[in-house]
């Protein structure tokens, strides 16, 4: 086991699936970086630095770096796919599926299904998302929800360089197309990553804690606030179950709902705005399959209703905090 | 072409503001004030103002994420942009866009832009707009090398042709798409304005760090579009003087790169050396300009910085509805 950040963890299985699989090929804006110029390519490897040293290994026919055209990255993506091809496509800010919209949700999204399941469609898109650098209105959303909609997509977030490695893995090994987010407050995130081809499968949560007494459940970046929550609570003699979906699309819904059986009491975290949202998703798993379980009214701990504002108290006041699902816990607790 | 001595201190004290401004922000921004992505103008400056010292508060013109240049070319408040950019409440956009985010419909300015090519078919509606009202103005869209490679542009362009309408497509040649060069990502590199011809509209070319240039060969293309209701495009060839955003280390440059540009690209400087043939202008008075700038951003930083900050109760204000 080695220890290392999120990045790394993202860039070494890259370039382990490249080493392996020939067909495995990335396009991206910048993704090496310097073409076209005196400082030659490779100069940035990536905005966020996931991709250095990836066109120096293999060459800039499979690691290319496109022009600012969102619809033709994808696009492009979509057909290489068809072709036999395992694209790895990335979007710099998750925000940017507006410019590419038709190509997710219309093109990769319906073939295998569309086509009578003739065809495979490998893409891994990776989309790059999140609020707290106070990046403003048009670089800061997390679209999982979105995509998740989306019958025919995959839809991972993995927030721990482990699973980085292991989800990235299984996309790359998979025949479905796969929107890989990952949040950018994430990418300094150090933990352990086993060597080797580690996999973790698609639609299986990971128990961030166990405590018994209240189930929360977060995405992405808002697993480490809610474990944060979790622990403080646990001093107080409160044990929270702290449940990471890691895959919203599958999503594991017996563990949320085994947990929830157990507790009684649930608490959704979801850096999102709260209308169709992963936090009403999950309500609506609940209170559908384990009504009878509930104790107290599930709580939902989501952003309001607005665009990610740029200023910094605005913006903190925009993201779910550790302090708001702690209140939520204690709700569901007080309740009755 | 001769100019009244009044247009062309105007013209000067719009690129002093917005070279000041840009420098000082290059600075502030070292010391952590400033949240955010911050893209900075600074080589630009003739060509913001070597287009917009055409138009009057009824001209329309969408921007981009290098925005500042164009937002006070286009007559944004100063101040208002500066608190906007500290993220302060009673900035221009009451702390809610940032950098990236700055617009005053009121005086024409309808917004910079955080998607790279999202602007130009706005510009064309705006385009539409003006035909309609019959007002003989003009809607401009300032686009990046960078940006005309997205489809958006591409489809504003042909739309403009077809509908017949005074849109104008400017682009900023700067060489670089972030960490991008020109010759790598844009098929037609040494020639952005061929593009636009194919498109079936006139282009033209100029020289977007020599303000005669850019503000000359701008009169001309304005005549046409003003005449003819027509749609134009004109490439402008000029440097970026600093990173992509504010932090860049900018490892794609050649050695010394920058400081030739400064020695021979600056707009600033080139205003100086050719003043002298559109109009009687002492140097000493471009001093002067200097100095009154450099004391307006002075004032301009001091008060953003002593601004109220953003309530955090107001982060729902201005949506329709709250859950
Ligand atoms: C749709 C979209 N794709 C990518 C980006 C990231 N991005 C921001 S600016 C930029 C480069 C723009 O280059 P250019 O149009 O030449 O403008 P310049 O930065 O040179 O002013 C990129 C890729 C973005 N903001 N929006
Ligand atoms: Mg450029």
């Amino acid at each position: 086991m080695a220890i290392m950040t999120i990045r790394d963890a993202i860039n070494e299985t890259i370039r382990e699936a490249m080493r392996r699989d020939k067909d495995v090929i990335m396009l991206g804006e910048d993704i090496a970086g310097g073409a076209g110029t005196a400082g030659g390519q490779e100069a940035i490897g990536g905005i966020w630095g996931t991709s250095v040293g990836l066109v120096g290994e293999f060459g800039p026919e499979r690691v290319i770096d496109t022009p600012i055209s969102e619809s033709a990255i994808i696009g492009a993506a979509a057909g290489a796919a068809l072709a036999g091809k395992r694209p790895i496509a990335e979007l710099m800010f998750s925000d940017f599926i507006g410019v590419c919209g038709d190509q997710l949700i219309n093109q990769i999204a319906k073939f295998r299904y569309m086509f009578g399941g003739n065809t495979r469609c490998p893409v891994v898109v990776r989309l790059i998302y999140g609020a707290g650098m106070n990046s403003g209105a048009q670089h800061s959303q997390a679209f999982y929800n979105l995509l998740t909609a989306i019958p025919g997509l995959k839809v991972a977030l993995p927030t721990t360089p482990a699973d980085a490695k292991g989800l990235m893995n299984e996309a790359l090994m998979g025949d479905d197309p796969v929107m890989f987010f990952e949040h950018k407050a994430l990418f300094g995130k150090k933990g352990e990553v086993p060597e080797g081809l580690h996999r973790v499968p698609f639609g299986h949560a990971r128990m961030a804690r166990e405590g018994g007494d209240v189930t929360i459940v977060a995405f992405g970046r808002m697993v480490s606030f809610a474990e944060k929550a979790a622990d403080a609570l646990a001093e107080q003699g409160i044990g929270c179950d702290v449940i990471d979906p890691r895959t919203t699309s599958p999503l594991d819904e017996e563990a949320i709902l085994d947990s929830v059986e157990q507790t009684g009491r649930l608490v959704v975290v979801d850096e999102s705005p709260p209308r169709c949202s992963m936090a009403t998703d999950i309500l609506a798993l609940v209170s559908e399959k384990a009504f009878t379980s509930l104790d107290a009214p599930p709580q939902m701990v989501t952003a309001p209703h607005s665009p990610v504002p740029f200023s910094k108290e605005l913006e903190r006041a925009w993201v779910p905090s550790p302090d708001a699902i702690t209140a939520a816990v204690r709700r569901t607790l007080d309740w009755g | 072409m001769q100019l009244s001595r009044d247009a062309l201190l105007h013209a000067y004290r719009q690129m002093a503001t917005i070279r000041q401004f840009e420098e000082r922000l290059h600075e502030e921004i070292k010391t952590g004030q400033i949240p955010g992505f911050t893209h900075l103008y600074c080589g630009q400056e003739a060509a913001a103002v070597g287009v917009c010292e055409h138009l009057d508060n009824e001209d329309m013109i969408v921007s981009t994420h290098r925005g500042h240049g164009h937002c006070i070319a286009k007559g944004c408040d100063v101040t208002g942009m500066m608190k906007e950019i500290f993220g302060k409440r009673d900035g221009l956009c009451k702390g809610r866009g940032g950098s990236m985010h700055i617009a005053d419909t009121t005086i024409g300015m309808l917004g910079a832009n955080g998607i790279v090519g999202a602007g130009a078919p706005q510009a064309v509606g705006a385009a539409i707009a003006a035909k309609l009202d019959g007002n003989g103005k003009v809607a401009i869209a300032f686009s990046g090398d960078g940006a005309c490679n997205q489809g958006t542009t591409f489809e504003a362009m042909n739309l403009a042709v077809v509908v017949g309408v005074p849109a104008i497509f400017v682009f900023e040649n700067n060489h670089y798409s972030e960490h991008t060069g020109v010759g790598y990502a844009v098929g037609t590199s040494r020639d952005i304005a061929s593009r636009a011809e194919a498109f079936g509209m006139k282009a033209w070319r100029a020289n977007g760090c020599d303000f005669f240039d850019t503000y000359k060969v701008m009169g001309e293309l304005l005549d046409y579009v003003r005449k003819e209701g027509k749609p134009a495009a004109i490439e402008l060839d000029t440097e970026r003087f600093y990173g992509h955003f504010e932090g860049d280390p900018q490892r794609y440059r050649a050695k010394g790169e920058v400081e030739r540009l400064r020695e021979t690209r600056d707009a600033l400087k080139i205003y100086r050396d050719r003043v002298g043939e559109f109009g009687p202008v002492d140097m000493a008075e471009l001093d002067a300009i200097d100095s009154e700038t450099a004391a307006m951003i002075d004032a301009a930083v001091s008060e953003a910085q002593n601004a109220e900050p953003c309530d955090p109760a107001h982060v729902t204000e201005d949506v329709y509805v709250a859950y």
